[in-house]
């Protein structure tokens, strides 16, 4: 009964969301009161029917129901509990689920977070996001309806989940990075809600901008953790391939960083209205494209589900009709809300703006080689791939290109600034930067010049931030006086940047200076990889909850003194009989050590191993985390919660301190 | 000129400069870091070029894997169930990478006719099949178990 009354719920909260779609915007167009104000309560009722039909999914996987189809092909009885658990969401149709869930959870968050919002905006956003859920839900009961029976004849086992899923990190990547992707569904909301209505100030960007802001938060956080689980999990050390579906979560990114910093020029200026509006539409559209590329399986990929066509079909008619029906409204309203403020070339707009074509042309870039394959194969040019070294060579020259400006920018004016300023201010952290950059690649072996002008750029980052600080803080009549007097807001775009610096430094450095060897290795055998004396021991058999395995026990040695033993594994599931290498790392800050199993090379028991020596691997994703958490920050401050307390907003405002 | 224009027109050279480079940038990295994928009847037949990148993917031949004793070299051949393609690759092989699987490898070909394979990638779970195996399977009117349509 549990998995019908999870599907009944889903046609509840299906017929929900299509009310609030038509109700709400029905009433924003009658100036109806009584009609928009349903808005808030059918957002909650889509929120309670999705989480119910959720739940019921959850407990056909923890009871390991077989008569369901998706548990049959993704759980089995031998899976640890907490897998069965994350199983739900790895496979096509439950991560549909969540992903639904989680849309619903925006668009009640929204509603309840939004009370200070006008009523007639809260309906049109409502609405929008309500037209959204229609979309996704539609789409679950039609194609992918998670609650499929297998009647009769119900399995005995399960086929198991995937053993590459089967990992603590797929527990949370896949929920962070749906928190993202959807989360850009509440920026395109209030941007479509701005176009409908004709109006836009700046109050619709400082509503709009924390809810954008934790969305590319969650987005960051959910890139890194995938980043992470490749690169310990997939076996093989590499932790970005520039795969099409690690694009697909990529592009959102980069276009979402555009209009974080877009947001804060009209939030404060009043400028880049449409543009800000457009951006919005542009990273959600590209939410909505990955989407489709995950899920119709016209990639080879390793994200891609045994897919069928009819459902590609129908996400790319879905992604027609938001992108085609939303950049139409633009073009009608567009020049409604063009802005009419003016600056200067020496100001912090420009450098927004510089910073604004960096990441759009990168996210074009990308696109383009995303979608390369997929044209030609349409246009009958054969099937061809794009690798890493097209998106290697376009990509790292325009990140190196915005780092110069990328420094400039805490330190300038809105408005109007001068060049004088400028060099006074930075004189002192260039001069720095360069010395670091020539200093600081000595302490390696030997001099690298990509290492060099990686230091140099986060040098250059982080010595302008620190003096940007300074020249805020030394105002003040004490140091705590003017920390204190330092918004939160400030102290996330500080974070978030210096995280910025940490990520160029563990890219290059990782890089440049990794060390990989393939090798035979027999029992007793040692390698030196980097001055680290990697010893086996010897391979032995064990015995995990669902799977046996070879275990090859490893020593690392420096300078003649044990540091660490690995244990890598090559284990074989029970129920798939598929193979998975599991690696093991010696985690550090400035270095990691991984060891990873092939196959058994000839009859003396001998194996393939590869062994890997990883400098400064983490500080990319400790760069990762400090965006994240700058992106947090920044929604504390306390202009957010004075505007929701007063229910008063200041339009077109600047603030001293603001980012 | 009015200051309002001149700024607009700053911004537009900014803007077609700065895209320009950028699509050069593309145009130049996108040489020689595509390739084209072959199914291996056309491999045979000649079409592929030789001593360039080139994908080449199809069906693990049933005992064709041959691994050196000393080495992590592998030798193994890959079949559309029309013509076999010999492929010589030295490395760690993908965990699913099996005989009688589909599989995808990346290289050049040698003036043999045998792929010098960099790459080799296969399928990432059990029910799943590289879209470029399945169609050069589809056109040589096969199924996966070599049975034909």
């Amino acid at each position: 009964m549990i998995p019908e009354f999870g599907h009944f719920a889903l046609i509840i909260g299906f017929v929900l969301a299509i009310i609030l779609t038509l109700i709400p915007a029905w009433g924003a167009l009658q100036n109806n009161v009584k009609a928009m104000a349903l808005a808030p309560g059918l957002s909650i009722g889509v929120l309670v029917f999705v989480t119910i039909s959720f739940i019921c999914l959850c407990i056909a996987f923890l009871q390991d129901d077989f008569s369901v189809r998706v548990v049959t092909n993704n759980s089995n009885s031998l899976l640890p509990p907490i897998y069965k658990f994350s199983a739900v969401w790895g496979n096509h149709e439950g991560s549909l689920l969540l992903w639904s869930l989680i849309l619903s959870s925006w668009t009640a968050a929204v509603a309840i977070f939004s009370r200070q919002l006008p009523l007639l905006m809260l309906a049109r956003v409502l609405s929008v996001m309500g037209f959204v859920g229609v979309g996704f839900l539609s789409f679950m009961l039609l194609t992918s309806n998670p609650f499929e029976r297998m009647l009769p004849g119900i399995p005995a086992d399960g086929n198991d989940l995937n053993p590459l899923l089967q990992d603590p990190g797929l527990i949370i990547h896949p929920p962070l990075l749906y928190m993202g992707y959807v989360g850009f569904s509440v920026a395109f909301a209030f941007a479509i809600a701005a176009l409908w209505g004709g109006s836009l100030d700046a109050a619709w960007a400082r509503w709009s901008r924390p809810w954008t802001n934790i969305a590319w938060g969650f987005l960051t956080l959910g890139i890194m953790l995938g980043s992470w689980w490749a690169y310990y999990e997939l076996g093989w050390g590499g932790w970005w391939f520039w795969d099409p579906v690690e694009n697909a979560s990529f592009m959102p990114w980069l276009a979402g960083t555009a209009l974080i910093h877009s947001l804060a020029a009209t939030e404060k200026r009043g400028l880049f209205k449409s543009w800000t509006v457009l951006l919005a539409i542009f990273a959600f559209s590209l939410s909505l494209l990955g989407t489709f590329l995950v899920r119709s399986g016209v990639l080879t990929s390793v994200h891609a589900f045994a897919t069928d066509p009819e459902r590609g079909l129908f996400i790319l008619v879905f992604l027609m009709i938001v992108v085609g029906g939303s950049l139409v409204l633009y073009a009608l309203r567009a020049p409604a809300v063009a802005s009419r403020v003016g600056f200067e070339w020496v100001s912090r707009e420009s450098l927004i703006l510089c910073n604004n074509v960096v990441f759009l042309v990168s996210t074009l870039t990308v696109l383009f080689g995303t979608l390369f394959p997929l044209f030609m194969d349409a246009l009958g040019q054969g099937k061809y791939s794009v690798g890493p070294p097209y998106f290697n060579a376009v990509f790292v020259p325009l990140m190196a290109l915005l780092v110069p400006f990328m420094g400039i920018g805490p330190i300038s004016r809105w408005k109007r600034d001068t060049v004088g300023r400028w060099q006074s201010e930075l004189l002192i952290p260039a001069i720095v930067a360069l010395l670091c950059g020539l200093t600081l690649p000595l302490f390696e072996a030997e001099y690298n010049i990509w290492v060099a002008l990686a230091v140099t750029l986060a040098a250059w980052l982080v010595f302008s931030l620190l003096r940007d600080l300074w020249y805020r803080v030394r105002q003040a009549v004490s140091l705590t006086a003017g920390l204190r007097r330092i918004t939160l807001s400030y102290w996330g775009m500080f974070i978030a940047h210096l995280g910025f610096a940490a990520c160029i430094v563990g890219v290059v450095a990782t890089s440049q200076y990794s060390v990989e060897h393939d090798l035979k290795m027999s029992p007793g055998q040692s390698e030196v990889v980097a001055g680290y004396e990697f010893t086996l021991l010897e391979v032995v058999p064990v015995a995990g909850p669902n799977y046996v395995a070879d275990e090859a026990r490893f020593t690392v040695a420096r300078d003649g003194q044990t540091i660490v033993s690995l244990a890598p594994q090559k284990r074989r599931y029970l129920a798939s009989g598929q193979i998975m290498t599991e690696a093991d790392i010696d985690a550090g800050l400035m270095r990691d050590l991984f060891v990873a199993m092939g196959e058994p090379v000839g009859d003396d028991g001998a194996w393939a191993i590869r062994l890997h020596y990883k400098p400064m691997v983490r500080w990319m994703w400790l760069g990762a985390l400090m965006m994240a958490v700058g992106a947090f920050a920044t929604v504390m401050d306390k202009r957010y919660r004075q505007a929701r307390v007063s229910r008063t907003v200041r339009a077109g405002g600047t603030e001293q301190y603001g980012v | 000129m009015h200051a309002v224009r001149r700024q607009r027109l700053m911004l537009v050279l900014f803007v077609v400069v700065f895209s320009s480079a950028a699509i050069g940038l593309m145009a130049y990295a996108l040489r020689g870091n595509i390739n084209l994928f072959f199914p291996p009847t056309d491999v045979v037949a000649g079409k592929a070029p030789v001593g360039q990148p080139i994908r080449v993917g199809g069906m693990v031949v049933d005992g064709s894997v041959n691994r050196s004793d000393d080495t992590l070299e592998v030798a193994f051949e890959l079949t559309d169930f029309q013509s076999n393609v010999a492929v010589v690759y030295t490395g760690i092989l993908p965990d699913l990478f099996d005989e009688g699987q589909g599989a995808v490898a990346a290289g050049t070909l040698n003036a043999n006719g045998v792929l010098m394979a960099s790459e080799v990638l296969a399928k990432h779970d059990e029910n799943y099949m590289p879209p470029e195996v399945a169609d050069a399977l589809e056109q040589a009117g096969f199924d996966e178990h070599g049975r034909p349509k």
